[in-house]
């Protein structure tokens, strides 16, 4: 890696290998495939599950590997070098409805779901986000009534990642008006009665990650699938987020890395004015900035990583280095169409693909504005 | 079964090689590594049959304090435990020293079967393996591609020239050399890798296996490199023109007069 500044331990190391030689052999020949036919590849995630990428942040005693923030966004950025849309469902999986149900969740609910999802039997989603209730999830209106043992769920989310796919989601639905207090949790299975999935987003990029509108047209949910306590859903999936966001700045510095390889190494090649484009000052320049702020991207997320693994909130790190990498990833790929001239706006090379992938990281998980909300509502203290 | 699988830890295939200033290795400082690629299909023969069969995979790798890097790889892919020939009397041998002294720790071991790699992916001598058995005194195969254990024997294919293969039956304990394709290399899972940190490495000195120092690594060597370098890039191709008569008979002309190869 070029930008990569930290000395790795053996274990990370290890972890590492595993994840780039899977990256490399797995999914390196079929990304550009899969991009152009939107195809899902569910047995790539199901070879994720079985190698213990899907349980990476949960502890052994649910079946997890215990490994702590850094290694997991090691491994992460490794996949999203080569599979961005990959990536996203990793990232999904193993950071927010991981971390809800191991800190919310009942014994009985981490036996029946968390124990499958961290062996990768189960794919999880995540549905937060509602048509008109993005940057403010405190206004979704999908509701839950409670009746007697269960809650009966009505209304719709929006851009659910694996939404079509997963075997398990945490949704979050409004069970009281009091706003963002009248929220809560609840773990549903897709193939219950009541639930079935909407339309599935036609995005510009991150083709094959399956996004889609899920739908609960009376859904009954037992009150033993709700998470924690009634009334704190919002809280608990923005808590969730925390860790959901560093996952997404490692999905940007994979793509970032990617870019600037495929750059130095297509500059290296083409010739113009009789010498390689590698040779001109204004390109190397270019190149060496973006190398540089790539890697100060890198280090503070990193950097949030580890503060997040020694306890206690890293909300505002985690909020800066999901702002920058991301700025970082979008960056590097609008430079790496440009330096790849007019093959760099075709398909014939993966630089237009890393170009559409990389937006979205500015988007999802909280957009650069809401990232930028919460670095300053940490910074005045309010 | 009892297994014994010989790693060899090599630049990894894309690596950046710089000649060392004694000119005739390597330089190591941050050099990135792998196991030699047949080694890891031999690795996963081993991992096969211990599965199928029942028992235990040993690895044995010579090599720097570095090399521990490529046996917590194969302890993180499935490997029991392993001896490591870690001393700097090991160093700079040739296939024979190197033989000599993995011929010695294998001894202590009772095993049934010992597999390497066909060659390494850097010094490609593919000796290291036929000298082994011959210090063990057991029968060898090489170029293997298939595996079929019967009792106390073991049928074996060989890869010969031009697609043709030839099976071999051998009494254990024996010893396979292993070409790369042999089978998919399997990863090491997460909980492989933090396994791994429980397993055993044996770090084991000339002493522990009843050798002398000089009869091993660089003072216990058959073959001496001389030079080590990387070929001269030159310039400038020339295209012989004319009918094919005329441009062979020119062609001849220079390879015997400017090239002298003939
Ligand atoms: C591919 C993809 C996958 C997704 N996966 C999931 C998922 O798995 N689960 C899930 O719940 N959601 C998911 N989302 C939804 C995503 O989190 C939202 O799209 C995102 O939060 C933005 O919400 P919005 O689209 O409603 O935009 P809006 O909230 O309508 O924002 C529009 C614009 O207004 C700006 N804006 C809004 N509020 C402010 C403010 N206070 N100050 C300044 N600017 C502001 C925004 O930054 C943005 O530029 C996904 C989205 C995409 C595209």
């Amino acid at each position: 890696m070029v930008t990569q500044l930290r000395r790795l331990n053996d274990i990370q190391q290890e972890v590492v290998r595993t994840a780039r030689d899977f990256a490399e052999q797995e999914l390196a020949p079929h990304v550009a495939e899969w991009d152009r036919r939107g195809h899902f590849p569910r047995a790539a995630v199901d070879a994720l599950g079985e190698l213990g990428f899907l349980g990476m942040l949960m502890p052994e005693e649910w079946g997890g590997s215990g490994l702590d923030t850094v290694t997991y966004l090691l491994a992460l950025e490794e996949i999203a070098k080569v599979d961005p849309s990959l990536a996203v469902s990793m990232s999904v999986h193993n950071s927010l409805p991981s971390q809800m149900l191991l800190t919310y969740g009942t014994d009985e609910l981490k036996e029946r779901y968390l124990r499958s999802m961290t062996a990768g039997k189960m794919l999880a989603a995540f549905a937060l986000s509602e048509a008109d209730a993005g940057s403010d999830p405190a206004a979704m209106m999908c509701r839950a009534q409670l009746d007697g043992d269960r809650y009966v769920l009505n209304g719709a989310k929006a851009w659910v990642t694996n939404g079509g796919t997963a075997d398990v989601i945490v949704a979050m639905a409004r069970t009281s008006d009091d706003g963002a207090r009248g929220i809560s949790a609840f773990v549903i299975e897709p193939t219950w009665d009541g639930f079935s999935v909407g339309k599935e987003e036609k995005k510009m990029g991150l083709k094959s990650s399956n996004t889609t509108e899920i739908v609960f047209d009376d859904l009954e949910v037992p009150v033993a699938n709700r998470l924690g306590e009634e009334g704190h859903g919002l809280k608990y999936a923005l808590a969730s987020l925390e860790h959901g966001r560093l996952g997404i700045a490692a999905q940007a510095l994979g793509i970032a890395e990617a870019c600037l390889t495929l750059s130095i190494d297509y500059a290296r090649e083409r010739h113009a004015f009789g010498q390689p484009i590698a040779e001109f000052q204004g390109l190397r320049f270019q190149l060496a900035t973006l190398a540089a702020e790539v890697a100060a991207a890198r280090a503070l997320t990193y950097a949030a990583a580890d503060k997040q693994d020694l306890g206690g909130s890293a909300r505002k790190e985690v909020s800066m280095a999901k702002l920058l990498a991301s700025q970082a990833a979008m960056k590097a790929a609008v430079n790496a169409v440009q330096v790849h001239g007019g093959y760099g706006y075709t398909r014939d090379y993966p630089v237009e693909r890393y170009f559409r992938d990389a937006k979205v990281t500015q988007i999802y998980e909280g957009t650069s504005e809401i990232q930028q909300l919460v670095i300053a509502s940490e910074l005045f203290g309010d | 079964m009892k297994i014994a699988v010989c790693i060899k830890q090599v630049p990894e295939g894309d690596a950046r090689l710089v000649i060392d200033a004694d000119g005739i290795s390597i330089a190591d400082a941050d050099l990135a590594t792998e196991i030699n690629e047949s080694d890891q299909y031999a690795l996963e023969s081993g991992l096969r049959l211990a599965e199928s069969q029942g028992g235990e995979v040993v690895v044995v790798c010579l090599g720097p304090d570095r090399a521990e890097e490529a046996i917590r790889r194969a302890l993180a892919m499935g490997a029991g435990r392993a001896i490591h020939l870690n001393d700097p009397a090991f160093q700079g041998g040739d296939a024979a020293a190197t033989a000599r002294a993995l011929a010695a720790a294998i001894e202590r071991e009772n095993v049934d079967l010992v597999l390497t790699g066909l060659q390494s992916d850097d010094a490609g001598w593919a000796q290291t393996g036929p000298i082994l058995a011959a210090r063990l005194g057991w029968p060898s195969a090489t170029l293997i591609m298939e595996i079929e254990p019967e009792g106390d024997t073991i049928k074996v294919k060989r890869e010969l020239e031009a697609g043709w293969f030839q099976w071999v039956r051998l009494p254990l304990p024996a010893l396979l050399t292993i070409q790369s394709g042999i089978s998919t290399v399997r990863y090491a899972t997460l909980k492989g890798i933090m396994g791994a940190k429980k397993k055993e490495i044996a770090k084991v000195t000339p002493a522990d296996i009843g050798l002398a120092p000089d009869e091993v690594g660089g003072a216990g060597r058959k073959t001496r490199t001389t030079r080590l370098y990387v070929p001269e890039k030159t310039t400038g191709a020339e295209i012989i023109e004319g009918d094919t008569a005329t441009a062979v008979a020119t062609l001849v002309e220079k390879l015997q007069k400017e090239a002298k190869v003939l």
